[in-house]
């Protein structure tokens, strides 16, 4: 066991784990940040995805010894009050079924959209290749990310 | 809810049978549960113990006009926690906006609180009208005492009762210390309102606990914690059936974080506590490293001998014998056959598939002194709750069970072989523990879609009409011992109805049915049989249509014919009205643009139609294969017919939708193998589900409104998927497709 500390959603946070244990069940187990999904354990799901440096990251094969000082965010951490334009308009168009995969799908939209303002379809289906929806919202999903993108083109006019 | 489920209702009995006879207001409901969800519910934080209205045990107005509604069935992504809510909701004339939704317990005053079938809606459409409608007559009542008016003078909207002459109103907050001291009136007494005055039923709601999704709030089963909770693993025999000999229990128990590690004999039920080894630890991470390094001598038992290629060769074997059961015979099925003008012959099979849910099998169970609470991720709480006391002798009411939010259901949950395993582990330890299943276990530990085997040949007269039909189905079935006699039972899913389209239309129609005896439990997965009947069906019907040179639409719309209303083959048997089904058919036909296309090689549309769950579906795929073979299914027509009323339309056109690409998803990619009497796959790598890329883009989706009862969405959307799609690809390709999944036949033309 090792102490690490960590910056998880601009807070600083120490933890006492193995230093093999993936960061998925350190949020999980360790610091109630339940938000963060396991779904298969080897990076073919994509429910537990969250960015570290802002980069989209399966936390199931994130080792915590390799995390250093880098800026974690979860789904927790998205926005102080829940208002992402992605997380309102999920709400908006009502997107998720059983709703499990979708703070992953949320995530990996996010960096989509920083990095990529206006996607097309091909870009959406290549950046969330990595998330499985077992309920397929998936157009649902790709409707939110299109309505995401226009609200965030008016709201920087 | 009626008066059985009232009986060995135990410490609340009293309070339960005074609420539901109607015998005035009850208050604190659950005054004496302890811990329990529904105390919260009762008593929330927020709200003053006294002077709350409670006319049954789903509604709760508190006075400062917050209005909490519990719902009783499990939420598994069918949106049902919304669906029911707003029905009571829309006849309590209260804003949605005022109103709060809790999940209620395992509780009988709620009456059945299985999720499956599609049930949830029809069983309780009625029922929860009357719940909201009892309310609002009482608080307009309540409204007429204090301003001595005649209550036909006053009418309820908008969270209030308003008393237009006057201009006065009351708000539901208002009124409910003087609503809590009427008499409730009898549900059937009371008025419904008239549909056309509806504001929220058939409108887009979203979800309730879409803020919670959306922000990461603990909703799931696998989001429990409790103070003190340890973390266990469950190692099963890898070959169905199989038992401990032994494992190296002293080295796990050593491991970092390790508590515990136990060998739990378990029972022979595939539905029930199997044998297998409990590691309990301090994290999920310590449980799953150490049981890396655990070593099991399994006795694996005669289970050991099976494989897909095994039953494969066997059904082929069967295919040229009679059957051992017949389900249905119609005429002379042979002797039609035999004087065909022109006769098709075609082999369908598909495999085992996994309901894959993407939360894993979990549950937290918590045994104290000869009672055990439980918080589970299930569509079956009854079974849940059934299991453990048959299993672990705690009655049942000593059992509290909290239904948490489940990370898709699919059927899977109706089983709740990992509730009974949270339990054994818990009361072997007394402490709380949450069991988590790795993606292994669950692909591995399944209660399979059951695979199965079609035979089948189809007759045609000389004007190309269907006159004869013979399928010999080979399927699977568990032994089990009933009576204490061994018997086959066929696997939960496995079997087919004589009553099955186009079982009740073809004038000489033979079915037979040959079980293939197997280890591998098997269960209810999404429209269970009608998920690949309808495939195996309507993709023959389409040979036999192009066989006899005729449109596949006009085809089948002759099969249905004008039988109008057709009542089930004896009690078991499905009635079904043709008129509805020919109504979708056309429909879907007619929005689809059914042969007005001219479509280059490459492209082609595909019909298809099923009935099941109460539910009439048909549905156009339009697709595109490259010539390399390349599928991309461009778009799906779907046009439903589940009644008069739609309660949630964005939930609904959810469940279609998701019902199309769910089906799409088997249909391309999913499949089991088995080896050695084990799943060979293992996990997403290995067992590929549907991504985003390769969904259909576009599903337009119909809801045709007819004067029928209302039914559920969970499942009737998805069976004519597969049909429609393969027989596109026929449209486009000119090959059949007669295997699934999809990926294994080559779809490359020239």
């Amino acid at each position: 066991m090792s102490k690490y500390k960590l910056n998880i959603n601009g807070v600083q946070k120490t933890v006492d784990v193995a230093a093999e244990t993936p960061l998925l069940w350190v949020l999980r187990d360790h610091l109630n940040l339940v938000g963060t999904k396991f779904g298969c354990g080897i990076g073919q799901c994509g429910a537990c995805t969250v960015h570290i440096d802002g980069q989209p990251t399966r936390a199931c094969l994130t080792p915590i010894s390799s995390v250093g000082k880098s800026q974690i965010t979860t789904i927790e951490g998205l926005n102080p009050n829940g208002e992402h334009p992605l997380q309102k308009v999920w709400q908006e168009l009502d997107v998720p079924q059983c709703g499990y995969c979708q703070a992953g799908q949320i995530m990996t939209a996010a960096a989509l959209l920083k990095k990529n303002p206006r996607p097309t379809d091909a870009d959406i289906d290549t950046a969330l290749a990595g998330n499985l929806c077992r309920c397929g919202t998936y157009l649902r999903i790709r409707a939110g990310i299109h309505r995401a993108a226009e609200i965030v083109a008016k709201e920087s006019v | 809810m009626n008066a059985d489920h009232l009986e060995n209702s135990g410490r609340r009995d009293f309070l339960r049978k005074s609420a539901l006879g109607g015998g005035g207001l009850m208050l604190g409901f659950y005054l004496n549960v302890a811990d329990s969800a529904a105390k919260r519910v009762a008593k929330p934080s927020t709200v003053p113990e006294t002077g709350e209205f409670k006319p049954n045990a789903f509604i709760h107005i508190a006075p400062n006009g917050t209005v909490t509604l519990i719902s009783k069935q499990p939420e598994i992504g069918q949106g049902i926690k919304t669906s029911l809510p707003m029905i009571i909701a829309e006849e309590l004339e209260v804003n949605w906006k005022d109103v709060v939704i809790v999940q209620g317990d395992l509780d009988p005053i709620y009456g059945s609180q299985s999720a499956g079938g599609s049930r949830s809606t029809p069983t309780n459409y009625e029922e929860f009208h009357r719940l909201g409608a009892t309310a609002r007559t009482m608080l307009i009542q309540a409204a007429a005492e204090t301003w001595k008016v005649p209550v036909s003078e006053l009418i309820a909207h908008d969270s209030a009762v308003h008393h237009s002459l006057s201009g006065r109103k009351l708000d539901y907050g208002q009124l409910v210390a003087k609503a809590a001291t009427l008499p409730v009136p009898a549900p059937e007494s009371v008025q419904l309102k008239d549909s056309k005055n509806y504001k929220l039923l058939g409108t887009r709601i979203g979800g309730v606990d879409n803020p919670g999704i959306v922000t990461g709030k603990p909703l799931f089963g696998i989001d429990v914690q409790l103070p003190g909770m340890l973390y266990a693993v469950y190692e099963k025999s890898p070959v169905f059936g199989g038992k401990v000999v032994s494992a190296n229990l002293d080295k796990i128990k050593s491991l970092p974080g390790v508590r515990n590690a136990f060998i739990i004999q378990g029972g022979s039920d595939l539905k029930g506590l199997l044998p297998g080894i409990a590691i309990v630890a301090d994290s999920t991470w310590a449980a799953f490293s150490a049981r890396k390094q655990l070593e099991v001598v399994w006795d694996e038992g005669q289970g050991a001998d099976q494989s897909w290629a095994g039953f494969a060769a066997k059904a082929n074997e069967l295919s040229t014998q009679p059957g051992m059961d017949i389900l249905r015979n119609d005429g002379d099925a042979k002797a039609a056959l035999a004087a065909a003008e022109k006769t098709v012959e075609a082999a369908y099979s598909y495999p085992f598939i996994s309901h894959a849910s993407i939360e894993p099998q979990n549950c937290t169970a918590w045994y104290k002194d000869g009672a055990i609470e439980i918080w589970a991720p299930t569509q079956n709480p009854e079974a849940g709750q059934k299991v453990v006391t048959a299993t672990l002798g705690i009655p049942k009411d000593k059992i509290t069970l909290h239904i948490t939010r489940s990370g898709g259901g699919f059927g899977r949950r109706l089983i709740p072989d990992y509730i009974i395993e949270a339990a054994a582990i818990s009361q072997h330890l007394t402490v709380p523990v949450k069991l988590t299943w790795t993606r292994e276990d669950d692909l591995r530990h399944d209660q399979y879609r059951a695979g199965g085997f079609h035979f089948l040949r189809g007759g045609l007269d000389d004007k190309g009409k269907l006159v004869a039909w013979h399928n010999h189905f080979v399927t699977f079935a568990n032994k089990v011992v009933k009576d204490g006699k061994p018997k086959l039972e066929l696997g939960s899913g496995a079997n087919l109805s004589g009553d099955e389209f186009p079982g009740r239309w073809v004038e000489n129609c033979l079915l037979e049915q040959t079980p293939l005896e197997c280890n591998i439990p098997m269960g209810p997965w999404r429209a269970p049989r009608s998920n690949v009947l309808a495939w195996v069906f309507h993709s023959f019907i389409d040979e036999l249509a192009h066989a006899a040179g005729r449109d596949p639409l006009e085809f089948r719309l002759e099969i249905l014919g004008d039988k109008g209303f057709i009542p089930g083959t004896g009690e078991q048997g499905i009635p079904y009205d043709v008129n509805r089904m020919k109504h979708v058919l056309q429909h879907v036909a007619e929005k689809a643009e059914w042969g007005k296309k001219t479509l280059p090689r490459g492209q082609g549309q595909g019909i298809a139609f099923h009935f099941s769950h109460r539910g009439y579906i048909a549905q156009v795929a339009e697709v595109t294969v490259s010539r390399d073979g390349k599928l991309k299914v461009d778009r799906v027509v779907v046009s439903t017919d589940i009644g008069a009323q739609i309660v949630n339309l964005s939930g609904a056109e959810n469940q279609v939708q998701g019902s199309v690409v769910d089906g799409f998803g088997a249909l391309t990619f999913q499949e089991l193998n088995i080896e050695k009497g084990r799943i060979v796959q293992s996990n997403f790598g290995d067992y590929p589900m549907l991504r985003i890329a390769d969904a259909p883009t576009r599903v337009d989706v119909h809801f045709l409104k007819t004067d029928n009862p209302v039914t559920g969405l969970g499942e009737p959307a998805l069976p004519p998927l597969a049909p429609a799609v393969c027989n596109a690809i026929f449209a486009a390709t000119g090959k059949r497709v007669r295997q699934l999944p999809l990926l294994r036949t080559d779809l490359s033309w020239s």
